[in-house]
């Protein structure tokens, strides 16, 4: 079995599920081969191993804070030379792209980006894509290199399989582009005590239409367990924070369970969320476009239905 | 300082997009334009220009003859000349060649500081400026919300997944603009008449030394090999509230077992 190479999303040795889901991807196409780096690498090799990693190359250093993507590309160029994998599987973050179109250029590879499943082909890993807001499907290949391919959130199961996970140290040679740009202060983003957005099993959001009063969202995101997401009406007028906004130029998602509360469905909207499983829609215009996505639609004031939504759930939970 | 903006001529994003029959995104049935995202690209130059001495904003982009549109507008809100790079040869290129073109289009016009958009709203891969800094071995500072230029030094805050980070690096640099960095200037009537005195230069791929084999369709390093219409999502049950409607909503989420 080829190796392929998984680039860990982890925050100080916690791996978050995107990776997780990658590891599925990667044992499709053959055996993962995880490479996690920074403060607290190491530890992440428990979990990796138990959903899949034979190895996990790991390499930790103050550079992968104090500066730029590019020590991080340094280091997966490194992982890469090392194993010579068959493809190489990044996390679809803003920053994970980055690295991968990087590394891809580096290693004479095309690059494949926001993939929402990776299976195997005759000719090499092919890759699904959603395009132009998720109105079209598409299937693409990396025709020259190892192919190189970011994954969304939510594409795959995270699955159990215990493997090896044998860590290994990874060498690392720091480029000279990579003091290049320098992180002078981190402001971690405070948590809210909801899932995160993008890797939720469940989004309530909330546009213009809450008029500022995200109560009845957050009353009835935390009656379902859910994220909050915000449309960028919402975020512009600040009335939430542009870390909720969902969209083309905000976090893509694709819960099982959308609920837009007090949204139109702009065209760049739906860019974030149309591949969800099931949308459910409340807006108070029976044309409003997001009810051409709904799978269940109420015509009505926000302010009404998700209050009796959230009392009704409560009440047949018992 | 010499500030060099690239561009995209985009098909319009509330038009009916769709592929051509070789699976390159079609631009004959829907309008082009500057893309939005792009905006916030030449405002932050202007705005810059408009902070520091001697400064000149050149427009660049890549694209087809109905490209000078985009260079147009980029013009007309304030830019001081543009650059067309067009050729024949370029149709179908993809991100890795999309890069190598511009790298060579912004080495030949010189440059201090390169500004793009955060992402293409029809590819909207987002990596183009961090290729461009890869090829160029200059430093990036990408999706900046804000951004600032002093004493040869670009700083900006970048909001990531998990926290918010302000940079810092030394020019010359690769920075790209969010649109969180500013609202973008209207052009003026003003504008729109200077626009048209200002000089934009075409270049193809021999001013820029580079071979036809390495751009273009067949020459990518990724193909796609087929593009399918997804099937509409079929509208469901819409009722109206009419005392009842949240209630309704929780018997529909029950029977999907959300609940
Ligand atoms: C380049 C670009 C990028 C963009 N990126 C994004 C993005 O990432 N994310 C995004 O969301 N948008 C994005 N937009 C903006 C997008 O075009 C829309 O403007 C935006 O999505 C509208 O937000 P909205 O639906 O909350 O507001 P509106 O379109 O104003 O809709 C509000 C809705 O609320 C309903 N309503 C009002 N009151 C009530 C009530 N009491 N009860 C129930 N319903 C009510 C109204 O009927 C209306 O349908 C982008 C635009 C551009 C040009």
């Amino acid at each position: 079995m080829p190796e392929i190479l998984v680039y860990v999303d982890h925050v100080d040795g916690a791996v978050r599920k995107p990776t997780l889901e990658l590891l599925t991807l990667a044992r499709g196409i053959g055996e993962p081969v995880a490479v996690a780096l920074g403060d607290g690498a190491a530890d992440t090799a428990a979990t990796l191993a138990e959903h899949g990693a034979t190895r996990v190359l790991v390499h930790e250093a103050p550079e992968y804070a104090a500066y730029l993507v590019v020590p991080k590309v340094d280091a997966l160029h490194a992982a890469y030379e090392a194993i010579s994998p068959a493809a190489v599987l990044v996390p679809s973050s803003a920053e994970g792209k980055e690295i991968a179109a990087r590394t891809a250029l580096r290693i004479g590879s095309g690059v494949i980006t926001d993939a929402v499943d990776v299976a195997a082909g005759g000719s090499g890993p092919v890759a699904e894509q959603s395009a132009f807001a998720a109105s079209y499907t598409t299937t693409s290949r990396v025709t020259r290199g190892t192919p190189v391919i970011t994954v969304k959130p939510n594409s795959a199961a995270v699955e159990p399989a215990p493997a090896a996970g044998a860590v290994e140290a990874l060498d690392v040679t720091f480029s000279a582009q990579a003091t290049g740009t320098k992180v002078i202060a981190r402001t971690p983003r405070e948590s809210t005590g909801r899932p995160e957005l993008t890797e939720a099993a469940i989004v309530v959001a909330g546009g213009r239409g809450t008029v500022g009063d995200f109560t009845a969202v957050e009353a009835l995101a935390d009656e379902l367990g859910a994220a909050v997401g915000a449309s960028r009406a919402a975020v512009d007028a600040g009335w939430y924070p542009h870390s909720h906004q969902v969209g083309q130029t905000g976090k893509s998602v694709s819960p099982q369970l959308y609920v837009a509360a007090g949204i139109s469905g702009a065209v760049q909207h739906r860019a974030g969320m149309q591949t969800s499983q099931t949308i459910v829609a409340v807006n108070k215009d029976p044309e409003a476009p997001i009810f051409d996505l709904a799978d269940f639609g109420v015509v009505g004031d926000l302010f009404d239905v998700v209050p009796q939504l959230t009392k009704e759930i409560d009440a047949r939970k018992g | 300082m010499k500030i060099v903006v690239c561009v995209k001529y985009v098909p319009d994003a509330t038009g009916d997009r769709k592929f051509a029959d070789d699976l390159t995104v079609d631009r004959d049935d829907v309008d082009g334009l500057l893309s939005e995202l792009d905006e916030y690209a030449v405002e932050q130059a202007l705005r810059i220009a408009e902070e520091a001495d001697e400064t000149e904003v050149t427009a660049l982009t890549v694209g087809p003859e109905d490209a000078k549109d985009a260079l147009r507008k980029a013009l007309s809100m304030g830019a001081d000349k543009a650059i067309h790079v067009e050729d024949d040869g370029l149709h179908g290129t993809d991100v890795i060649g999309t890069s190598l073109v511009l790298a060579k289009a912004i080495a030949k016009a010189g440059y201090d500081l390169v500004i793009s958009g955060m992402a293409s709203t029809d590819g909207a891969m987002g990596v183009v400026p961090a290729l461009l800094a890869e090829r160029l071995g200059v430093p990036q500072a990408t999706l900046l919300s804000e951004v600032g230029v002093e004493g040869g030094l670009v700083t900006g805050r970048r909001d990531g997944d998990a926290a918010s980070e302000r940079l810092e690096a030394r020019l010359p640099a690769v920075v790209s603009v969010t649109d969180q960095s500013g609202e973008a200037r209207y052009p003026s009537f003003k504008g729109i008449m200077a626009a048209k005195k200002k000089p934009v230069e075409t270049w193809d791929l021999s001013d820029l030394d580079i071979e036809a084999g390495s751009v273009g369709l067949e020459h990518a390093w990724t193909a796609v090999d087929s593009a399918a219409d997804r099937p509409a999502r079929t509208a469901g049950t819409v009722v109206t509230d009419e005392g009842e409607g949240g209630r309704q909503l929780a018997a529909f989420l029950a029977g999907q077992k959300f609940i």
